[in-house]
């Protein structure tokens, strides 16, 4: 059965190591959710976060495979312990009339922050894990949604688990 | 002192002891060329081809276990490496490819010769480098020659842009280079090994299947030690030919597609395995779902992780070199008392020779037409099975597979994992330069030979004198086998026409051609070509047409579902 997994790879923060690790995945046939990269407190190194769905064969491949790569560091797959996920999303949406009270109202009830104002819209940013990124766009009305932008998620073991050279 | 990056290139092939470079030459490595007319250290093989350049230092790796080199220059002259390359990354194969690129402040517009080669290549190198600064030139050069020899083996390109080759800079060559990302594990763990013990003791009907990492990991003496010590029957894959004896009476055959029965019923009946550096191909194991359907424990031995469970769910993975895993294994086998069960091997063994006495190879040796499988077989006697074997890709790679008999390892080279028609005779020449005094046969078929028969010209120019084995079918005839049994023997586009009287070619590259056509001359000619000790001599068998390879198991079919000669 193809579950979700969230997988962290630490990799050298060399030019072409981004297009061997999305190669890999288009080449393999592999699913890519999302994908995001950047450097890390050390300078050198790039931490990237992959959600990826397979079966416990395949995700099994992918971290072996992701592994394999001679500019990737370490590996996790997130979902082996308890871990944080976040997302951040910014929404450009109607504030004209009654809406410019609904969508204060809406961005407060889902602990958004109202980052830009204009005459007639707003723009909100609005962080957590995916499900509640979703549950915001759904609690709005559609016509009222301009624009969206997401960064795909990022995570992090919990406790003392470190994902460090 | 400073010198310049085309000749820091060079001075590090130097440094590695490089003995040949397989190259062409072309504006963006033109600096580099000049480097290599000053020096002679280095030997450049001109082919005329790229692909022959990759191909010939491919062949040099394989039989030597050294490096390859191959240097080509940007734009065509790498992309007509390419197929070099993936056939080199399919089968592991340790390269360093140098290609040359245009000028830095040129890169991504589109220049004159101008490809992305570190893109077009990322699929089909274990790693690749372009070199932006003459300062890293010979650090990425040590690392490139360290990836590709390490771990799993594989070749590894370096983009070198024109202008690096003319900046400055001091030379030091490092001696040895650690990459904190890159760190094969070579050391088996100590109790997966214990359980391997334990399961392969506990066994009935124990099998060992073994493929081309026992020659990558030079273990083919530990594997006859163990092989002998345990008593149990063995087969290997394509690329692992030779690193077991195959005259010996223990070793089953090749398995697989093409391989003998017993070798495949061994293989679906045993109830544990024993897995050497081979890879679970499709061709060998078949439809999985069949394989999966007969209960078995599996034990694999291999360096590259990804390479255990991948296609077959693995019960006692161990992820290590060859080499290094089963000096271990033969050493706690030694240190017990247990002997397994030799009641149960005994009727195992009895069970493998019913198996075998189906004799799934023979053929109709009193033909009036030339038989294929008789060519091979002569050729082993009269090179007494010492020979070094390239081939190409078709039914001849099949037949030179089956019927020459090899005992050692490096001595079988062919592409595998590509199946790349072209690869025998530029495979040849890079054999031939590491051995000279060897013979070296290229087993091929006319339409393979067509696709890099230029080389006959290379071999005019460095003395090559190879002996071409044309099995000439005048057929594409692996694609007729596949159209006469699965395409209602609709032979589209498989027929050799119009083909060039090979012996006639072959004398005007300068060589000695033959024609043989009579089943009697065979031998004969033969003897006659490997007398000819400094004379490439290109042999063209005019051969059964319809011949087929068997056993051959039919694409989605299980291992034991084989279609043999006397079923037709
Ligand atoms: C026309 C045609 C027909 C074919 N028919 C057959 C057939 O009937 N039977 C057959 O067997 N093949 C056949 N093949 C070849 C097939 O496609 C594969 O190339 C081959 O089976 C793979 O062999 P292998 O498993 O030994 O793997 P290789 O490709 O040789 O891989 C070697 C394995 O060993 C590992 N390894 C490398 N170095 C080390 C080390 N130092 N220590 C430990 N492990 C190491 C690698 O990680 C890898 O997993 C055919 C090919 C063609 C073109
Ligand atoms: C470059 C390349 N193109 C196409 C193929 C597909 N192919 C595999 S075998 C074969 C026919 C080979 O014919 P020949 O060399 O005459 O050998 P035979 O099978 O007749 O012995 C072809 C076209 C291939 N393996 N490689
Ligand atoms: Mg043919």
């Amino acid at each position: 059965m193809a579950t979700r997994h969230i997988i962290s790879v630490l990799l050298e923060n060399e030019a072409g190591a981004l297009s061997r690790v999305s190669g890999l995945f288009s080449a393999r046939g592999y699913n890519i959710e999302s994908l995001t990269v950047a450097p890390t407190e050390d300078a050198t190194m790039s931490r990237m976060t992959i959600v990826t769905r397979g079966t416990e064969e395949v995700v099994e491949q992918i971290v072996k495979q992701l592994n394999k790569l001679i500019e990737v560091v370490k590996v996790l797959d997130l979902n082996e312990g308890s871990h944080i996920e976040r997302e951040l999303m910014l929404v450009k949406v109607k504030a004209e009339g009654k809406l410019r009270e609904e969508m204060k109202r809406m961005s407060d009830i889902f602990r958004g922050r109202i980052i830009d104002v204009a005459d007639s819209t707003y723009t909100i940013e609005l962080t957590g894990n995916g499900v509640k990124l979703d549950a915001f766009l759904e609690a709005l009305d559609p016509s009222a949604i301009l624009e969206t932008v997401r960064t795909g998620a990022c995570g992090i073991g919990r406790g003392e688990r470190v994902l460090k050279v | 002192m400073e010198i310049t990056g085309a000749e820091i290139t060079v001075r590090c092939l130097q440094e590695e002891g490089v003995e040949f470079a397989f190259g062409y030459p072309g504006g963006a490595v033109l600096y580099i060329y000049d480097e290599i007319f000053k020096q002679n250290k280095v030997k450049h093989v001109l082919v005329r081809h790229e692909q022959a350049a990759v191909h010939a230092a491919d062949g040099y790796a394989r039989a030597t276990g050294r490096v390859g080199v191959a240097l080509v220059t940007s734009g065509p002259g790498a992309t007509n490496a390419v197929t070099g390359i993936a056939t080199a990354y399919m089968d592991s194969i340790p390269m360093v490819i140098l290609s040359g690129q245009v000028p830095t402040p040129a890169i991504g517009l589109d220049a004159f010769q101008e490809v992305d080669t570190v893109g077009i290549t990322r699929p089909c190198v274990k790693h690749n480098f372009l070199v932006k600064d003459v300062k890293d030139l010979a650090v990425t050069i040590k690392k490139a020659f360290h990836i590709a020899a390490t771990g799993r083996p594989g070749p590894v390109l370096v983009d070198i842009p024109k202008d690096i080759t003319t900046h400055l800079t001091a030379f030091e060559y490092p001696k040895s280079v650690t990459l904190r990302s890159y760190n094969p594990v070579t050391v088996g763990h100590p109790m997966q090994i214990k359980k391997a013990v334990k399961l392969l003791l506990s066994a009935k009907r124990p099998f060992v299947y073994t493929g081309g990492g026992v020659i990558l990991s030079e273990a083919s003496g530990q594997l006859n030690k163990l092989i002998k010590l345990l008593g149990v029957p063995c087969t290997s894959t394509l690329m692992g030919l030779g690193a077991y004896p195959e005259t010996d009476r223990q070793f089953l055959g090749m398995l697989g597609m093409h391989g003998t029965y017993e070798a495949n019923m061994a293989m679906q009946h045993c109830d544990v395995l024993l897995a050497v550096g081979a890879r679970f191909d499709d061709r060998v194991i078949g439809n999985t779902e069949h394989f999966n359907s007969e209960k078995r424990q599996i034990i694999h031995i291999d360096i590259d992780p990804s390479s255990i469970s991948k296609r077959v769910k693995v019960d006692v993975p161990i992820v290590g070199s060859v080499a290094q895993v089963l000096d271990e294994l033969i050493k706690q086998l030694q240190a017990t008392k247990d002997r397994g069960d030799q009641a149960a091997l005994k009727t195992w063994w009895t069970q493998i020779e019913l198996w075998r006495s189906k004799d799934c190879m023979k053929y109709d040796r009193s033909s009036k037409i030339i038989k294929p499988q008789y060519v091979v077989e002569k050729l082993y006697e009269v090179t007494k099975g010492d020979a070094y074997v390239t081939s190409d890709v078709g039914q001849h790679q099949m037949w030179a597979a089956q019927y020459y008999k090899f005992d050692k390892p490096r001595r079988w080279i062919n592409s595998g994992g590509l199946g790349t028609m072209g690869f025998g005779l530029p495979a040849a020449m890079g054999v031939k330069l590491a051995f000279p005094k060897a013979n070296v046969a290229c087993i091929t078929g006319e339409a393979s030979i067509q696709m890099c028969i230029q080389e006959l010209s290379t071999c005019k120019q460095y003395h090559l004198p190879l002996k071409i084995i044309n099995l000439n079918n005048r057929y594409m005839g692996m694609v007729r086998q596949w159209q006469q049994f699965f395409h209602g023997n609709r032979y589209s586009e498989s027929y050799m026409d119009a083909l060039p009287d090979f012996v006639k070619l072959a004398e005007a590259y300068g060589h000695v051609g033959m024609r043989i056509e009579k089943p009697s001359d065979v031998e004969g000619a033969l003897k006659e070509a490997f007398k000819l000790k400094d004379q490439l001599v290109f042999m063209d068998f005019l051969t059964d047409q319809t011949e087929n390879v068997f056993p051959m198991v039919p694409g989605g079919k299980g291992l034991s579902e084989m279609i043999l000669a006397e079923d037709l």
